[in-house]
């Protein structure tokens, strides 16, 4: 919402600078997100009198200038726009000044001609017709400019006369002299149109004397390109955009620009939160200004003189069908409207607010809404077939063309405003094209309705079309202010002279509030604060937010369906005493144990110990794509592929909740090589999501997920990885079994691991092909370890074992097994055997090649060997060894080198 | 004899002193105290004394003895000493060649802020809680005031999982005040970090999916005066004992008063600049007293306990921590940021 300071000050007169003013406000609940100086940019341009001009004796297009700017002296300019003439009061942008865009003027020679600024057109200071209707550039398409398309067929010799017939009754005419502009906004000239001088009033700006004009003998005017059906490139100095020729009142040479145009007005951009859409007015805002800055609060009742042709209620009725989509309807009739131009003073509140200005009809009703924060609607009579309206929901199907030229298919969600045979608006979103108000509206209804919030919202939301006037009844509007708004309009009306306003009103009053009552309870604001604010405190706080109080007994104004019950209160109260100003205290009451539970501290000692053995944090999306179960090789009928898939995602990519953690990291590490980055150990304590057979909501398991790339990187370094985390956790029993099957893995080295017999997860060399789907045509290495089995696999705290008091004996075996026994079967082999001696067993080479027979390979293994009795005997020894050696040939046919 | 014993003492005590080679010196040893030795020599003329000078002869033959010794034991350290020094400097290293590397990982930036921020409410007696992501509408929505019809629940904002939009991805950790309402008992205090995820399109400062922390008080007689301390407290035991903070109205469906949490600027001290778009303050988190409707509607009444709660984007918190510019690199783990941290 933006709010006008010039505005604002009719209602409650605030100096506060802009930084003050915007502290305050954002500190009792207004917040100011920016303050924009509309004339922040535009300095040293004044008002200036063109005293006299010559050609320029290098250019065929510019003029030198004498222009009156206050000075003793007045200063030489030089211009190249044609609409300027001796008399014409313009703005000046003098030698070191700045304009709109950042733009400098520095004096300096035009084509050898000293210029000591330049005089502006509209756009130059920002603004457009619009702002200044009068300002309008009409030009005449000037024949001694013609440049033809093709110069070798030009339409217009260039050797024409006076008198030469161009088409019709157009013929070539010579300017003889011209002046400049009456108050009418014409300009008087002379004009030989090959019969001799005749004299000519004509709105065209660029003619002077000297000139050839394209004439109309039969209405006397001189053509515009418009008129010659001509393209601007065949006329390319008329249509330029022209100097501002200022018409305003009181303003003499060496003014400011400034206040002229309006731009020494400040606006200021606040943010305001959904529970407050009576701040979305200026009048709302001004309320909460006043009660900020403790100054009254002027407010005006509209007053409407009335008495135009006709009786309202012969000429209109209202039905509304469904109404509780319409709480309320008011409407007023105005009656031979002419349409012009809305007055200065009012374009320059609409214009400063950011709204264009377009016709004293429409500007009324957006000066209003404005005001009032109370959309308005205007419709053209004539089109409100039947005299009636209508708001019903949309027909399925129903078509309407909307103000903005966009044809709108709607449904039965939709609220229309239709006549007796169709629609010819959307209710509070925008009106339809088939009852603007035009140039000949002749008589106009005004309405000022109350639209359920949700389906004007719902409604606006569907169409993609969300508007300034849906934006307001989105948020829900008060009921009571439908009235004084169409007055509030009645009233400009009047104001303007823009048309007879018929007496009364039509009001349908389907749903209005009571008023809501309620307790002041200061004792329970003040201990739900933690103040001592005193009641009278309270009192004189609510009542300058147009509360009511009457001793205990609060009535809430019907705008401020925000406050229900004490806590809301508490709010006012607590904003106007000043959040600031609350005490800080410190928690008191029952002492509370805080800390993290087993599992917390579980994923802080996984994280510690990934990070130790080397691996670097990474978080990812939650969500994937379902093509990620095809990239990591899945079967099509994996069940794992069953996801909780998004009805509205942003896109297909982030599209399913992830069953398996395994594409994110993937995905990551292909990021990482693709930048280059080599020697990448990643890991994620990150969540999947599995559909649960008995409720609505997801088995939310963690997985922790390593993944590596890079120099030394191999199955050994993940398992020896694996392996460190397990003993951190001290998950007892550990073993690691191939798994052949895994689609994601390569199936000569992947791993499952157990501990306690529990399945932790799966680890290992990602398969080639799944590598090359992410791009990446080199090793590389992941686990994925469930966090729920490994909070059941931590063991117990430790307890401490006594050092051994006898010497250990160290034995080392050289075996030679088959191929296929694995390294792990040979250690149990050996554990199981080794009996009460054995403590512990390392293996320490493999071998196969020359030497070993073929179909076999060597393992050399470390045995240590202790007794806590006494010094172990060799005899014992020798005994443990040979018990192991007789296990290994009878189980696994191994034998020793 | 006599002369004999002082011109050996003399000799040899001279030359230990010169001694500089281990080799020379055992040389020195074997011919002064060895069997075959000059003082053997002499002691073996002994017996051609008379009886009278045998005890003083072999006293001073022991003095000249012990001398020698005690020399060849000096020589001996000196020269250990200095050959120590000489294979020391030998084994001298180039301290600027750079050590063998130790790689450990590192935190990801976010999860050290967030570390920080738990760190600090555990201190203040407040358990860490954890919910489930996929969330029912009725707890990210209904019991938070935020009913049918409310902007936040459109389909354009949030991502839902099915057609009556019961289940959805949480849109806030807000759902977990709700949570714990339901589960713990009273009194409460916890913070609830986690994902939420919103129909955001990917850019510098959004992220469909980000992380919020949410705390939570419940007690009696709690006040707004508390929620200041409090996170007064939170805010210098994060930027510093000296950061200035300041509280705004604001507006959330379940807390009234609501209100947001401002931190003085850190680029400018207040003065305005472009990181604070002038302001001087720069918005932190949002907060307010739990609405005594959301305490109703989980059985607490209002009129017996009180409460606040707050919530905060932890990603913002953990890019202004570390002078982070873009949301982006929080999710892309590129290495090279995360091995900044």
């Amino acid at each position: 919402m933006n709010l006008s300071r010039k505005w604002l000050n009719e209602f409650v007169r605030i100096d506060a600078g802009d930084r003050d003013f915007a502290e305050a406000m954002t500190l009792s609940g207004s917040k100011v997100e920016l303050t924009h100086d509309l004339g922040a940019e535009i300095a040293g341009v004044v008002v200036g009198r063109v005293v006299s001009m010559e050609k320029h004796p290098n250019s065929d297009h510019m003029w030198v200038c004498a222009v009156d700017v206050g000075r003793e002296e007045p200063v030489q300019i030089v211009t190249g726009a044609w609409n300027v003439h001796a008399g014409d009061l313009v703005p000046v942008a003098l030698h070191r000044s700045t304009l709109p865009g950042g733009k400098r003027i520095e004096k300096g020679k035009l084509r050898g001609v000293l210029s000591n600024g330049m005089l502006c057109s509209l756009r130059e200071l920002g603004l457009d017709e619009r702002d200044f209707p009068y300002a309008a550039i009409t030009a005449a398409a000037l024949l001694n400019d013609y440049h033809p398309i093709d110069p070798e067929k030009p339409s217009i010799p260039a050797d024409i006369k006076p008198g030469d017939k161009i088409y019709g009754p157009v013929v070539a005419a010579r300017v003889l002299n011209a002046g400049g502009a009456d108050e009418n906004g014409l300009y008087p000239c002379g004009v030989d149109a090959g019969s001799g001088a005749q004299s000519i009033l004509t709105p065209c700006q660029n003619i002077h004397e000297g000139d050839m004009v394209a004439f109309n003998t039969k209405t006397g005017s001189v053509c515009t390109l418009a008129d010659l059906r001509a393209e601007q490139r065949e006329f390319p100095h008329c249509i330029e955009d022209g100097i501002f020729i200022l018409r305003e009142e009181g303003i003499a040479p060496g003014d400011d620009i400034k206040p002229v145009i309006n731009a020494d007005d400040r606006v200021v951009e606040f943010e305001i939160t959904p529970n407050r859409p009576d701040c979305l007015s200026v009048i709302g805002l001004a309320r909460e200004a006043a009660a900020t800055f403790d100054k009254p609060l002027t407010l005006h009742t509209p007053t409407v003189r009335g008495g135009g042709p006709g009786v309202l209620a012969e000429l209109l009725k209202v039905e509304t069908p469904d109404p509780d989509l319409c709480p309320r309807y008011t409407a007023r009739m105005v009656r031979n409207v002419k349409i012009a131009p809305s007055p200065k003073w009012m374009r320059e509140r609409l214009r400063s607010m950011g709204v264009r200005p377009i016709n004293n009809i429409v500007d009324i009703t957006n000066y209003v809404m404005l005001e009032y924060g109370q959309p308005m609607h205007a419709f053209d009579y004539r089109y409100v077939k039947g005299g009636k309206i209508i708001v019903r929901r949309a027909k399925e199907g129903e078509e309407l063309t909307t103000l903005d030229g966009n044809v709108r298919k709607l449904n039965a969600n939709h609220l229309v405003i239709a006549d007796d045979t169709r629609a010819v608006g959307l209710a509070g979103i925008m009106g339809g094209l088939n009852s603007e108000i035009v140039a000949d509206t002749a008589d106009v209804v005004f309405e000022s309705a109350n639209f359920d919030g949700t389906c004007i919202r719902r409604g606006a939301l569907a169409l993609g079309m969300r508007t300034e006037a849906s934006a307001k009844f989105e948020k829900g509007l008060d009921v009571m202010n439908t009235l004084p708004a169409v007055d509030r309009a009645c009233e400009l009306v009047e104001l303007l002279g823009a048309g007879e306003v018929l007496d009364g009103v039509i009001d349908i009053q389907n749903r209005i509030p009571e008023p809501w009552h309620m307790e002041l309870e200061p004792e329970k604001i003040n201990a739900l604060l933690g103040t001592d604010v005193s009641e009278d405190e309270m009192v004189r706080i609510l009542r300058k937010l147009d509360f009511q109080v009457d001793g205990r007994r609060v009535t809430v104004p019907s705008f401020r369906g925000d406050v229900r019950r004490m806590a809301d209160l508490a709010e006012e109260v607590a904003r106007f005493h000043g959040y600031n100003n609350i005490p800080t205290t410190l928690m008191r009451g029952q002492t509370t144990r805080g800390g993290y539970n087993r599992e917390q501290k579980l994923e802080n000692k996984l994280g510690e110990l990934a990070r130790q053995c080397g691996y670097d944090e990474i978080i990812t999306y939650s969500f994937i794509s379902p093509t990620a179960y095809d990239k990591i090789g899945w079967a099509a009928d994996a069940p794992r592929r069953q996801s909780f898939k998004i009805l509205n995602p942003l896109g297909e990519d982030t599209s399913i909740m992830r069953t398996t953690t395994l594409p994110s990291m993937l995905e990551i590490l292909a990021r990482n090589w693709s930048a280059r980055n080599r020697d990448v150990k990643l890991y994620e304590l990150g969540r999947v999501y599995l559909p649960d057979p008995g409720g609505e909501l997801a088995v939310e398991d963690r997985v922790l997920t390593l993944g590596a790339y890079g120099d030394g990187m191999d199955f050994y370094t993940l398992k020896g990885a694996v392996e460190a985390i397990l003993k951190g956790i001290r998950a007892e029993n550990v073993e690691f079994e191939p798994v052949p099957s895994n689609p994601s893995y390569h199936p000569g080295r992947c791993a499952q691991v157990r501990a306690g017999g529990r399945l932790i997860g799966v680890l290992g060399q990602i398969h080639p092909a799944v590598a090359k789907n992410y791009g990446v045509d080199g090793e590389i290495y992941c686990a994925e370890l469930d966090f729920g089995q490994l909070l059941q696999s931590q063991g117990a705290d430790p307890v401490y074992r006594p050092l051994p008091r006898y010497p250990s004996v160290t034995r080392d075996l050289a075996l030679v097994a088959p191929h296929a026994v694995t390294v792990g079967q040979i250690e149990k082999c050996i554990k199981a055997a080794g009996g009460k001696y054995l403590r512990d067993v390392a293996l320490f080479d493999i071998y196969e090649g020359p030497g070993v027979p073929e179909g076999t390979r060597s393992t050399a293994y470390s045995l240590v060997m202790r007794s806590d009795e006494g010094t172990l005997t060799d005899d014992h020894a020798e005994e443990t060894v040979a018990n192991i050696l007789a296990a290994l040939k009878k189980e696994l046919g191994a034998v020793l080198r | 004899m006599r002369e004999q014993l002082a011109k050996i003492r003399e000799e040899a005590l001279a030359r230990l002193s010169a001694v500089a080679g281990g080799a020379q010196l055992e040389e020195l040893r074997v011919r002064y105290l060895g069997k075959k030795g000059e003082l053997t020599a002499v002691l073996k003329q002994m017996g051609a004394l008379p009886a009278g000078e045998r005890p003083e002869m072999g006293k001073l033959a022991n003095e000249v003895r012990a001398a020698i010794e005690e020399k060849l034991a000096e020589a001996k350290t000196r020269i250990e000493a200095g050959a120590l020094e000489q294979k020391l400097r030998a084994e001298a290293v180039d301290v600027t060649v750079p050590g063998k590397s130790v790689k450990t990982g590192h935190r990801h930036p976010m999860y050290i802020a967030l570390d920080e921020m738990k760190e600090i409410f555990i201190g203040m007696g407040f358990t860490v809680v954890d919910g489930p992501e996929i969330e029912l509408a009725e707890l990210n929505f209904d019991r938070l005031n935020a009913g049918e019809g409310h902007p936040s629940r459109d389909w354009s904002d949030t991502f839902y999982f099915d057609r009556d939009g019961r289940v959805m991805l949480r849109s806030q950790t807000s759902p977990m005040q709700v949570r714990a309402m339901d589960s713990l008992p009273l009194p409460i205090r916890m913070v609830a970090p986690g994902r939420v995820y919103r129909k955001d399109e990917v850019d510098a400062t959004h992220s469909p999916m980000f992380h919020q922390v949410e705390g939570m008080v419940i007690d009696k007689g709690v006040t707004m005066a508390d929620l200041k301390g409090t996170l007064n407290t939170v805010v210098k035991s994060l930027y510093g004992e000296d950061t200035q903070t300041r509280f705004r109205p604001h507006h959330f469906p379940f807390t009234e008063p609501s209100c947001e949490m401002d931190v003085q600027c850190h680029k400018c001290g207040g003065a305005g600049c472009p990181t604070c778009k002038g302001e001087g303050w720069i918005e932190l988190l949002g907060a307010g007293m739990i609405h005594p409707h959301v305490l109703e509607m989980a059985g607490i009444d209002p009129e017996v306990w009180s409460g606040w709660a707050f919530g905060f984007g932890l990603e913002r918190l953990a890019m202004r921590r570390f002078k982070i510019d873009d949301l982006r690199l929080i999710f892309e783990n590129d290495v090279r940021f995360l091995e900044q941290f």
